[in-house]
């Protein structure tokens, strides 16, 4: 099989407009006709559903939660970028696709990323027309922030809850449709299968949390949009349910799985404090605008911060990116964070740790601005470590927090399934080996909004609304598949709960595929997965029944999913013999410890094939050609 | 720190459920009320024993998932705070914590300390949304919107649907989450031309739930995670007074 980005022809600004203009379409009057599958109401999810039901699709939503407010985009903070230059501060639609591009360190397609720029702006008129309550200025316009990677001022913003107001908006156009009956939700229920017939996604088969009913759905077409990956770390700032075991179901049975390596660690997340915690706490990158980041000059320095003298602090952001300073990208952020804190002059009891110091910003505009902007989280922070922000610095470390890798997609946003799409973080499309802030919520939502309502049509429209049935012996077979799978699980009663299996994985995962990577750690990474896989199924204890809600059996299937994908990650890792973004390899670095990329070598996506699971996965290689952005060492200083 | 918790189990909506007592022990005070009660999940998962149910997922205090009705309060003993985001170190050593699942005739309990608070969704959907399609719209700053009026709806926005509201009310009563988005919409141009039809949708929609009455008791506002204010139930009950008075079919 080769792959087909299906990039339209065309100078790249004109790409999209000719291509939506040569699309096929369905008549108003047979889109009923149609039945799409979408799994996860996340911003891509709620906002394709809506969008969808508008358009006059049969649509059935399908997710984990006990409501589809619940979707982890709700705790995005900071904000949204877009490139209305209401500013005028010379923003274009230019602009932010090459800060995109080169934040990615050229590892994305540049004709999607031209398009997701092209539709950031109808974002924020479609989210205010829906009366999501972005900040206002006091004449009553609409108030914008900058964010790392960018030398504008273009990220929209509701305080620090941006993801919420911006999902709930969507849900809220999503429950339009569901009152006006295009939609129906399944809530507390779990993709395990993905059903082709005739090489085409026709369905799934999910398992109801509540009752374990195992069920089969069908579809004309499947749209998963399911979030990242980052729990695979075990400690993450992802919700605890986000996990992986859709889309790796669905690469199980053929879609490939595009650059698993690449997945973020943010740089200002709330440090680990003890054995038992369960979930890292993010820090808005916004934070940045206004916190300086430092540590102590010298190493062991257990004073207080306030003793510290300000000749003998280091803000080393600053000192070595004068240009971006505290604003530089996070991969940038992150890498340097865990430098000076590997070097010995990192802070707190665990020396993993850097300050985050508001005290200067808090002199220059006063507690009450400091406050209207960051109330919120400030409050956060204090609720979890006891420390007041505006009298102490806060304490900081990078933590895992979103995925680039994900399923590969063309430019219709369709996998190598054909029927089978992937939409927002599950998929691996516009962001490269890093991405920018404020730019997670725009690619959701442009993708949901924007780009599927008009590419899904295409597809339908070529294979017609054909009779759907889930008797159909692959229904059957994948049910069978999926119970005994659940049973498996159940009777295994080993003597290791699924938590500690977990916490394995994320400990190797973290030393070895984490913020910096080498070839001999990831050798060894393979080897320690490998065996990791072997002792959950001889040794996981799941406790409960199969019929009723038990989140430890959910948690046991989510893991076995992982521990596959942890073994991807590391091979994918392995065979990328450079740095790029958050892809790190010790051994790949300029002179001046930044990444070092290998266009000649390694300007591609990578796209994994499944082929068993005993096998290693195949590669397939998309090209990446640049027209528009020219390519370049990344530079920040 | 150690503790003895007395915990609601319920094996299912059907069964009669009961209080169990069980002891902790070596819990630190940084850690969060939902971490100890991971811990005690893992000592009972080695033991072979089913574990608590309990609803949470985003552990940062935004999702709503989570809430267990704490000593006699909705999300324990702090102000402003849901569940996830309580900490150890605001009981006191030795203490006894009685852990029960919110309680209300629209919140059927579904197993131990998790309810359905599916009602709130169907809420909603009769009418909590401003009826745009996707495309349809004009720019962003084609309408001006005072930074008062916009922070004051944003407010009422912030609403996480937790159900705390609902559980703290000796009523049981849903006015709190009902009024935060009947205000959020109503307070901005744009859910303006729907606020009648909103506000009558919603709240008839609220009654067929088994929500109770309103007594303007305050305990809602005072459990409220987000603090959103009382304020919202007087602008809806303006609302529907005005649908009241100047409706034509009376």
């Amino acid at each position: 099989m080769t792959l087909e980005s299906k990039i339209p022809s065309g100078p790249i600004a004109e790409k999209w407009q000719n291509h939506q203009e040569n699309l096929k379409l369905v008549n108003p009057s047979n889109k009923r006709k149609y039945e799409i599958i979408i799994v996860g109401t996340g911003l891509a999810g709620a906002s394709a559903a809506a969008s969808l039901g508008e358009l006059g699709y049969t649509v059935k939503v399908f997710c984990i939660q006990d409501s589809p407010r619940r979707a982890h985009s709700i705790a995005a903070q900071g904000g949204i970028n877009s490139a209305k230059n209401y500013k005028n501060d010379g923003d274009s639609v230019y602009r932010l696709f090459y800060d995109t591009i080169k934040g990615g360190d050229y590892r994305s397609r540049e004709s999607n990323v031209h398009r997701l720029a092209e539709v950031s702006t109808k974002i924020i008129d479609h989210s205010v027309a829906l009366g999501v309550p972005f900040a206002r200025e006091y004449g009553g316009l609409l108030d914008n922030r900058s964010f790392g990677g960018a030398q504008v001022s273009r990220t929209f913003y509701a305080r620090g809850q941006t993801g919420q107001q911006l999902l709930l908006g969507a849900i809220s156009a999503m429950n339009r449709q569901v009152n006006l009956g295009t939609v129906k939700v399944y809530p507390y229920h779990e993709m395990l299968d993905l059903v082709l017939i005739d090489e085409h996604a026709k369905g799934i088969v999910t398992r109801n949390l509540l009752t374990g009913e195992i069920e089969s759905h069908a579809g004309h077409a499947v749209i998963l949009a399911t979030g990242g990956y980052g729990n695979v770390f075990f400690l993450s700032t992802n919700a605890k349910a986000s996990n992986t075991t859709a889309i790796w179901r669905a690469h199980k049975r053929g879609a490939f799985f595009a650059n698993p390596c690449f997945t973020q660690i943010h740089p200002t997340c709330i440090p680990v404090s003890g054995q038992n915690q369960s979930k890292l706490t993010l820090m808005s990158e916004s934070l940045r605008n206004d916190g300086r980041v430092w540590t102590p000059k010298s190493k062991g320095d257990a004073r207080t911060p306030s003793q510290i003298p300000e000749g003998e602090r280091d803000y080393f952001l600053e000192r070595k990116y004068p240009s971006y300073g505290n604003l530089v990208p996070r991969d940038v952020a992150a890498r340097n964070i865990k430098e000076v804190c590997d070097d010995g002059r990192g802070v707190s009891s665990t020396g993993m740790a850097v300050y985050l110091d508001f005290t200067d910003a808090i002199k220059r505009l006063g507690k009450n601005v400091i406050e209207q902007r960051y109330g919120n989280l400030f409050e956060m922070y204090e609720q979890i470590t006891n420390d007041n922000p505006y009298e102490v610095p806060m304490k900081i470390y990078p933590a895992s927090h979103y995925t680039m890798g994900g399923i590969w997609v063309d430019y219709n946003l369709m996998t190598t399934i054909p029927g089978l799409f992937a939409l927002g973080e599950c998929n691996f499309s516009d962001h490269g080996a890093n991405r920018l802030g404020a730019s997670a919520l725009m690619q959701g939502l442009a993708d949901g909004y924007f780009i599927i309502p008009y590419t899904i049509g295409d597809y339908l429209a070529i294979t017609g609304a054909g009779k759907l049935d889930t008797n159909h012996n692959k229904f059957k077979e994948s049910e069978k598949e999926v119970s005994d799978q659940v049973k498996k699980l159940l009777s295994t009663n080993g003597n290791k709960t699924v938590d500690d299996i977990h916490k394995e994985l994320g400990k190797v995962a973290w030393d070895h595929i984490g913020m910096s990577r080498n070839a001999d750690g990831l050798k060894k990474a393979a080897a320690l997965i490998q065996s990791i896989r072997e002792d959950f199924y001889k040794n996981v204890k799941v406790v409960g029944e199969g019929n009723n809600l038990n989140e430890c059996l959910e948690k046991a299937g989510r893991l076995a999913d992982f521990i596959e994908l942890a073994q991807l990650m590391a091979a994918d890792a392995l065979h990328r013999n450079e740095s790029c973004g958050s892809h790190f390899r010790t051994e790949f670095q300029t002179e001046e410890h930044e990444a070092k990329r290998d266009d000649q070598n390694f300007a591609y996506v990578a796209a994994w094939e499944y082929s068993g699971i005993n096998n290693p996965h195949k590669l397939h290689k998309e090209q990446l050609t640049f027209e528009r952005a020219k390519v370049m060492q990344r530079s920040y200083k | 720190m150690k503790f003895k918790l007395m915990i609601w189990r319920q094996q299912d909506p059907k069964s009669k459920g009961k209080f169990v007592t069980y002891e902790i022990t070596n819990i630190s005070p940084d850690m969060s009320f939902l971490e100890m009660l991971d811990v005690l999940n893992e000592e009972l998962t080695k033991n072979g024993e089913d574990t608590i149910a309990f609803s949470h997922d985003c552990r940062e205090g935004i999702c709503g998932s989570c809430g267990i009705y704490i000593n006699g309060r909705a999300h324990g003993p702090s102000k402003a705070t849901t569940t996830c985001q309580l900490y150890m170190r605001n009981f006191t050593d030795n203490e006894t914590i009685v852990c029960e699942p919110w309680r209300a005739k629209g919140f059927p309990v579904i197993k131990d300390l998790v309810v359905d608070k599916s009602a709130f969704d169907r809420i909603l959907r009769c009418g909590g949304y401003v009826s745009v399609n996707t495309g349809s719209a004009p720019d962003a700053n084609l309408i001006p919107i005072s930074k008062k009026t916009a922070d004051e709806a944003f407010d009422a926005a912030a609403c996480i649907g937790c159900g705390a509201c609902v559980a703290a009310c000796k009523n049981a009563s849903a006015m709190l989450f009902v009024s935060a988005k009947v205000s959020h919409l109503a307070l901005l141009p744009q859910g303006y031309p729907e606020k009648h039809e909103r506000v009558m949708n919603m709240i008839s929609a609220m009654d067929k739930e088994g929500f109770g009455n309103c007594t303007n008791t305050g305990a809602c506002e005072a459990e409220c995670p987000k603090q959103i204010s009382l304020s919202h139930i007087a602008r809806l009950n303006r609302n529907f007074i005005s649908v009241v008075v100047t409706s034509k079919d009376k």
